[in-house]
């Protein structure tokens, strides 16, 4: 009979080396930066174009997102059901993402694969022609997308929150309100794409097992374009924060549910408080043996799920806690939040509680560097935050050996309800 | 190819080892032979409910999270209409810690009242936060009851109802738990930086002594072939009409079960499917429509939803919907539309597989098909379809009399763009 009354021995998870794989850095001719990660057992390859083309380069709303949406629906040889039958006969995905400074364009394919791919990713990096029609189709159904979305708390409440922090003029802030979608124009959406994607600012990021030849695929097909010819000029954005602190809003009056989020400003990566704050987001609200969540869903059960996060920017975030909750429930919800910001401000965090933690944060970060994607992933955000590895390395140390009473003054620096803005949408 | 030894303790638990040095992590997946097919129709909701009671303490040990989580690990669990299953990352070389954890939960719970009593308002939470307070929530709830009129895949897994939930009592715990959760009805997985030895050992440890339980006998009411069209429209506070369509289809263990999954790809996988390109793109009637299916033990549902753009007329969407259907009805698909559907899943298997949990989690679900060596076998399978097979079935299974429509529209006064 085993001993089921007393946990078996562990190792713990703060003993073991973290190390993050570097990658090989390549500089093709056209200086694009090429990052690669040669590993995994799957015969697959991931690589991403990431574009200085995100809503921080726009000067009308949705500009950003809708060319970087367009960006593979026709080229002056192929219409956009042709683009799509190829990646897709091959087996491949073809995916853009328009971020706020970075817009990505994502290849997943096979290895074997991979030549017949590359010829149309240099394609539509040239020779987009962003047809009206396409500009047509995408301004209904993202109306239509919208007006469901309104429906939602959860999702009028997030974009809320953004714009209370950042103000709704700012790319961070901004959000799309249906006349928005109507005055797009296709012009714009060229100039935009020619200025950012066909003369853009490229770095490509690049992971899994590739082919012998790829070095010269990749010099072949990108290394001739003309990207990074000039840096991109860099445009100034006002930080607008709402004044009032406090909203509720009623946005159906049906709702059986709140939308609660509350948030305050935090500083970029940069920030010297930022690791710890890592730690002491974690035990706060950041994982499922959070305070919050058992508190407010183990112990009360107010809700399914609630987590806290700090909202990364390349030019500054916002920590933010987030939870949808029965309505009759939101109030006394707000109230436990602040009740456990207290805890850290001025109880005791005792030293099993932080070593969970800190066990937690390292065992799901040698998870997390577990195949070629993920670690390429974390070169992604060192690189494109102007960071190196000694961020990651600072970070790792911080996680192991943080104490108590420095999280409590982190606590004590960042947790004060008066800073934080308060919005419940039911 | 995913290598994997297996072997079988006496008390009836089959265990597979999937060894990978690649990482230093490991993966226990433990997965029980129970979903909300298995539950009384007066009391659905129950085997996802007993999920999240997985976790509020076992005989031994009051809490399962917390060891896990300072052992380095983290886990989650999820529950279908088939099937129910948890798994577990962490070092491996803490492999044992996820030992103690799962064993003392199989072998018996802590049957908390207090567990019980908050894990009930959750999952009314989790209910009124995806089914109610959402935009077309209740749409599979609605269509699972006009589709089975006597299957138990007529309820969600969710539950049909929140007095179901509301009224769960601990005795219904309990009996729920003796009856599936035995050895007998658990498949165990073991993947990642480990030894087969090494599992071996700590499965006779830790597992060994648990009685072995009832094999739980199924014996679900079979649903009759469906002989005439069923329609219903309903009117919610939502933006946009919406349509939707199911046939019913093999189970998932049926050899024409590969081909109605390249045909639901070739209708709504992706941005150059059929339903896609003529629907959104050219005649522009939908801003969106997708084709699935489950793929349900039991015969499932074949399924095609769409999004109408505003000013069109569901019966114009509808007959367009059927328009397609009439070419793959009368013409067998070209050879190279079928080796598209066929790359794209071997593509979707490649990525799949990149990951050691998903790996443990689809040798789980293949052993509970009948053999965990499927996984190896499954692309073959669908290689193997030919266009003949792809027209056949379309002629078989999309037919009006095997058909359920539900028009999901916006009630006069709600709002729209």
């Amino acid at each position: 009979m085993p001993d089921r009354k007393s946990a078996p021995q562990i190792k713990d998870a703060v003993d073991y080396a973290i190390q993050l794989k570097h990658p090989e850095i390549l500089q093709l001719k056209n200086k694009t930066d090429l990052y690669k990660v040669q590993a995994g057992t799957e015969e697959v390859v991931q690589i991403e174009w990431v574009f200085k083309a995100g809503n921080w380069y726009e000067q009308q709303n949705n500009v950003a997102a809708a060319a970087n949406f367009l960006i593979k629906n026709g080229t002056s040889t192929r219409s956009a059901y042709d683009i799509n039958e190829y990646v897709d006969f091959y087996g491949a995905y073809l995916n853009r993402s328009c971020y706020n400074e970075t817009a990505v364009v994502t290849l997943h394919c096979l290895t074997r694969q991979l030549h017949s791919l590359l010829p149309l990713v240099q394609e539509i990096f040239t020779d987009a022609v962003l047809p009206e029609e396409e500009l047509h189709i995408f301004r209904q159904n993202m109306k239509q997308k919208l007006a469901v979305n309104l429906k939602k708390c959860d999702f009028v409440a997030g974009r809320k929150i953004d714009a209370l922090l950042f103000g709704d003029k700012h790319p961070y802030g901004i959000y799309s309100e249906m006349p928005d979608y109507d005055a797009l124009e296709i012009e714009t959406l060229r100039r935009f794409y020619a200025q950012y994607y066909q003369h853009g600012h490229c770095t490509i990021f690049a992971a899994g097992i590739f082919p012998a030849d790829f070095d010269s695929l990749m010099e072949t097909h990108f290394g001739s374009l003309p990207f990074n010819q000039s840096a991109p000029s860099e445009p100034a954005h006002l930080l607008q924060p709402a004044e009032q602190k406090k909203w509720n809003i009623l946005n159906d009056t049906d709702g059986v549910q709140g939308a609660i989020r509350i948030a305050r400003h935090f500083p970029n990566r940069h920030h010297p408080d930022f690791p710890g704050v890592q730690v002491l987001n974690t035990l706060f609200g950041g994982f499922f043996g959070s305070r919050l969540m058992n508190n407010i869903r183990e112990d009360k059960g107010y809700t399914y799920g609630i987590y806290s996060y700090l909202q990364n920017h390349i030019h500054g975030g916002a920590w933010i806690i987030s939870t949808e909750a029965g309505r009759e429930v939101c109030e006394a919800t707000v109230k436990e939040v602040y009740y456990e910001m207290q805890q850290l401000r001025d109880g005791d965090i005792d030293a099993e509680e932080l070593l969970l933690v800190k066990n937690y944060l390292i065992g799901t970060l040698l998870g997390d560097l577990d195949g070629p994607f993920h670690i390429i992933g974390r070169w992604k955000n060192l690189v494109l935050n102007g960071l190196d590895i000694s961020f990651f390395n600072h970070s790792v140390d911080t996680i192991k050996n943080i104490q108590a009473e420095e999280l409590r003054v982190l606590a004590n620096r960042y947790l004060n309800p008066d800073d934080f803005y308060e919005l419940t949408v039911i | 190819m995913v290598k994997f030894e297996r072997f079988r303790l006496s008390n009836g638990l089959k265990v597979l080892v999937h060894p990978d040095t690649s990482t230093p992590m490991a993966v226990v997946n433990v997965l029980y032979d129970v979903g909300a097919r298995d539950e009384d129709e007066k009391q659905t909701g129950f085997a996802h409910l007993f999920e999240h009671l997985m976790f509020g303490g076992s005989v031994n040990i009051p809490d399962y999270d917390e060891p896990l989580q300072v052992a380095g690990g983290e886990n989650n669990a999820y529950t279908t209409n088939d099937l129910t299953n948890y798994y577990c990352q962490l070092p491996a070389d803490n492999l044992e810690t996820a030992f103690w954890l799962e064993s003392d939960r199989m072998l018996s719970l802590a049957f908390s009242k207090k567990s019980l009593d908050v894990q009930r308002k959750v999952v009314c939470e989790e209910f009124r936060e995806h089914y109610i307070n959402k935009p077309y929530g209740d749409v599979w709830h609605i269509m699972r009851e006009l589709a089975y009129t006597t299957h138990p895949y007529r309820w969600m897994t969710i539950g049909k109802e929140l007095p179901h939930i509301e009224n769960a009592q601990l005795e219904d715990v309990k009996r729920f738990f003796f009856k599936h959760y035995t050895p007998c009805n658990a498949i165990l997985v073991v993947a990642g930086n480990v030894t087969v030895e090494h599992v071996k050992a700590l499965a006779e440890k830790w597992f060994g002594d648990i009685p072995a339980g009832t094999p739980y006998q199924r014996s679900l009411p079979q649903e009759p072939a469906q002989t005439s069209e069923r329609r219903l429209t309903v009117h919610r506070n939502v933006p946009m009409d919406a349509i939707y369509k199911t046939w019913h289809m093999c189970s998932r263990m049926d050899d024409r079960y590969y081909a109605a999954d390249l045909l639901s790809d070739i209708l709504g996988g992706g941005a150059s499917s059929r339903l896609y390109q003529a629907l959104v793109k050219e005649q522009q009637l939908f801003s969106g429509i997708n084709c699935y299916h489950f793929g349900s033990l039991d015969a499932g549902l074949f399924t095609i939803e769409g999004q109408l753009v505003q000013g069109v007329d569901i019966r114009q969407a509808e007959a367009a919907i059927e328009a397609e259907l009439d070419k793959l009805r009368n013409q067998p698909v070209d050879e190279r539309e079928l080796q598209k559907v066929q790359n794209k899943t071997e593509s979707v298997m490649a990525f799949e597989d990149m990951s050691v949990m998903n790996r443990a989690g689809s040798l789980a679900f293949y052993e509970l098909l009948g053999d965990g060596e499927l996984m190896n076998t499954e692309f073959d399978k669908y290689r193997a379809v030919t266009a003949d097979q792809i027209h056949q079935l379309a002629q078989d299974m999309l037919q009006s009399a095997n058909s359920n429509t539900l028009w999901y529209l916006s009630e006069p006064g709600a709002t729209t763009t």
